[in-house]
């Protein structure tokens, strides 16, 4: 198991097995051109998600680039990175569930959640699977609280869940992740 | 020719929508020609979505809800093809949803569940870009500022400042270049009435903007979205693109000198971000912390020029204001508080989703009339209003109207607007420890009362909730709140106590249990609870398996046993049994 956001990244990166530093043909793609929007140095919270959206997190690479390309200190930037939710430091599993903890949720049995998910996948918020199958986040708010509890599995919401619907929800996202990863060898 | 128009908002989607859609498409190939499929945004009906509305091309229309796609087959052939409306299917059917429309009045949600937000043909359709052609025809910005005055509309994203009073300040302020930043970052976690509006309407908040900006003299619009509502962000941008090629964005607006330009920007997770001067560093690209106050932004806000925020909600009334007239508006409400207020109901009321009732109405109504009461006629509790920044109002308290004023002497705020109703399986001492670990995550970290203040308080409400509490806690308590409250630079800190505060007040009793008694009465807290098995219990051993402490005990096929000694509450096999034969008490 491993953090998926956390302090400790910038020591641990280079021997993380997931991670593949990117080439640097590959590096162009990622889209600086929305710095100097404007005139403005306002831009640096489009930079980091260009980055993100394009390798899935921000890498140490990726915050080197953009402080080459602004000016602005590596220092900085990871401030800001390590400020907002949205920006991960380290790559996410394969599949991502999230698990709504808004307030609606939680008075609905958030936590019956969580400790349904713990049990089948064995990981805490934030944390991958050991395989790299599965990552665990907490959401704030999913903004459909009518179906509370709910989760997102890659996207997908499922809502109204009571321990025994979830636990087979999660039987068949492991049983698809199997198959997948068999058919990737 | 019938249309058919489906619920496709966030609520629509999760609830299936999109399938039900791809059903509806099928079923169009096997029966071209008879029926044309549309979509649109929240009804405000969330609890029964899918939703999909039924015309015959004039006013004559019906709904059905819980739509799922094996329903779909059926609608298609007795409905559309068959002209039989399905009674047990509809959503009023047998008079179920009797009162949720009737006792609300929609200025914000006029269109929402009833225009396809992606066409623009249809907003204009329904008097939309009226008010900005009347504005910048017939009006000077001074005299728009005033109707927004004479409608008495208070900003609806918490804080209740009077919108035309910010205009007004924004305009007098010296400089040429200013802003108009629309506050999209919605972050209280269970209020979605601005995600709705934006999914469902997003020309009623460009409009709005536009308007702003031309009363207050600016031609740059913001739009600052959390990045956690991609459907909003999407609907914006095509609603933005529409609006520039129909001439109501860019350069010399309906043949006037007037220039005007939004841009979005997504926000990146930060709850402190709905704070304006943290909203406007966030825009700028650092961290989103609080500043002090003054200057305020209207004087020097994004770049350091004059700026007014508003939200989404407050936006989306402008233009219904400047057609119906400030007065109009005015007729709805209190002498504090005038016009509608969007609310998002979730809890364990029976109708979850967005209600809009004009100022005024009582609490009760709200939750009674047009909600329908409490799930599984459960005994009503409180209501929490404002989110982590507001409080708990107890149910003996609820004749309170929906008033500025009235809803700050129960100790709560009217906050954007999430509403969230609480019966008697909910634990007030975890309601409060949940919206401090809430806010205590969220803290910025500038100020130390908020920073570490924050934290002592939850530290005290996590060992009130594992019965280590002492009564000597309450008293810190109260006392750590008074000085968060004074002692912060912003609104998450000065507010952060108040869902602790009002718990204490009002359920003193409940944390007393805790302490004293070692009880949670609402059998929520995990580590107060007695765990037995019960005789549904299969003896499928898989409880005993999971137990950590191995406190049960069993043969397969026996009834289990629990034994209390050895027992760490854990709530494991509560959560691992499929037969319902565990119990907490």
């Amino acid at each position: 198991m491993y953090s998926v956001s956390g302090i400790a990244m910038l020591s641990t990166f280079k021997d993380f097995n997931l991670m593949q530093e990117h080439s640097n043909e590959e590096f162009k793609s990622f889209n600086v051109d929305v710095w100097q929007h404007d005139g403005h140095a306002g831009a640096l919270i489009p930079l980091l998600q260009s980055a993100q959206n394009t390798y899935g997190y921000v890498s140490e690479q990726a915050i080197n680039h953009i402080s080459h390309v602004t000016g602005i200190s590596q220092a900085e930037i990871y401030g800001v990175v390590t400020f907002y939710a949205q920006f991960r430091t380290k790559p996410l599993g394969r599949n991502v569930i999230k698990v709504c903890n808004g307030t609606a949720c939680h008075v609905n049995g958030a936590k019956m959640v969580y400790d349904t998910v713990q049990d089948e996948l064995n990981i805490t918020y934030d944390e991958t699977t050991d395989d790299g199958s599965f990552s665990l986040i907490s959401v704030a708010c999913l903004g459909c609280c009518s179906l509370a509890p709910v989760i997102t599995i890659n996207g997908e919401v499922f809502g109204r869940l009571d321990a025994t619907k979830l636990r087979k929800i999660l039987r068949e996202a492991k049983k698809r992740a199997r198959e997948t990863a068999v058919q990737n060898n | 020719m019938k249309t058919i128009t489906i619920g496709l908002g966030t609520c629509g989607v999760s609830a299936g929508g999109e399938k039900v859609f791809k059903a509806f498409h099928d079923e169009l190939k096997e029966h071209p020609g008879t029926f044309q499929i549309k979509e649109t945004g929240c009804v405000g009906m969330c609890y029964r979505e899918v939703l999909v509305e039924i015309s015959n091309g004039g006013d004559v229309s019906h709904m059905y809800g819980d739509v799922t796609p094996e329903r779909v087959g059926r609608i298609v052939d007795e409905d559309v093809i068959g002209n039989t409306v399905i009674e047990d299917w509809l959503v009023s059917g047998a008079g179920r949803e009797k009162g949720f429309f009737e006792n609300q009045t929609r200025i914000v949600l006029r269109n929402c569940g009833k225009i396809d937000p992606g066409s623009m043909e249809e907003y204009v359709g329904t008097g939309g870009y009226q008010a900005l052609e009347k504005v910048l025809k017939t009006m000077t910005p001074e005299s728009v500022i005033d109707e927004v005055l004479k409608s008495g509309l208070r900003g609806r994203g918490g804080a209740g400042f009077p919108t035309g009073t910010k205009w007004k300040l924004t305009r007098a302020a010296a400089g040429t270049k200013k802003y108009i930043i629309c506050n999209a970052d919605e972050g209280d976690p269970g209020a979605f009435m601005d995600r709705s509006v934006l999914e469902s309407d997003p020309h009623a908040v460009l409009e709005g903007m536009i308007i702003a900006a031309y009363a207050v003299g600016s031609d740059d619009l913001y739009i600052y979205c959390r990045a956690e509502y991609p459907k909003a962000i999407a609907r914006l941008n095509q609603a933005i693109g529409q609006a520039r090629r129909k001439g109501y964005l860019g350069k010399n607006i309906l043949g006037t000198h007037f220039s005007f330009d939004i841009k979005i920007k997504e926000g990146a997770g930060a709850f402190v971000c709905g704070e304006e001067t943290a909203l406007i560093a966030s825009i700028e690209g650092r961290r989103g912390m609080p500043r002090f106050r003054p200057p305020f932004p209207a004087n020097a806000g994004l770049w350091g020029r004059p700026t007014s925020i508003n939200n989404v909600e407050t936006f989306a009334n402008i233009s219904w204001i400047i057609l119906n007239g400030g007065a109009a508006y005015a007729a709805y409400g209190t002498a504090d508080s005038k016009g509608t207020k969007v609310f998002a109901m979730a809890g364990k009321v029976r109708r979850t989703g967005l209600v809009e009732v004009p100022m005024g109405i009582t609490i009760n109504k709200i939750i009674f009339d047009v909600c329908g009461g409490i799930v599984n006629d459960r005994k009503f509790k409180a209501v929490q209003m404002g989110g982590p920044s507001g409080g708990c109002i107890p149910a003996s308290m609820c004749e309170t109207p929906i008033d500025y004023q009235q809803i700050n002497k129960t100790g709560a705020i009217m906050g954007s607007g999430g509403l969230i109703v609480m019966d008697e399986t909910t634990c007030m001492v975890d309601v409060a420890r949940y919206f401090l670990t809430f806010t205590q995550s969220e803290s910025c970290g500038k100020c130390t009362f908020c920073r570490i203040g924050t934290k002592r308080m939850l530290e005290i409400l996590e060992r009130i909730s594992i019965g280590q509490g002492t009564m000597n806690d309450l008293d810190n308590l109260e006392e750590l709140s008074l000085q968060i409250k004074s002692a912060t630079l912003c609104g998450l800190g000065q507010s952060a106590p108040n869902p602790v505060i009002t718990t204490l007040k009002y359920f003193r009793d409940e944390y007393v249990a805790h302490i004293q008694e070692k009880k949670c009465p609402a059998h929520v807290c995990a580590s107060l609870l007695t765990y037995t098995i019960n005789d549904k219990c299969t003896g499928c051993t898989v409880c005993a398996k999971a137990c950590a402490s191995n406190a049960i005990t069993g043969s397969r096929k026996e009834i289990h046993v629990v034994d209390q000694e050895a027992c760490i509450k854990c709530g494991k096999c509560f959560t691992v049994c499929r037969f319902d034969a565990v119990d907490k008490l």
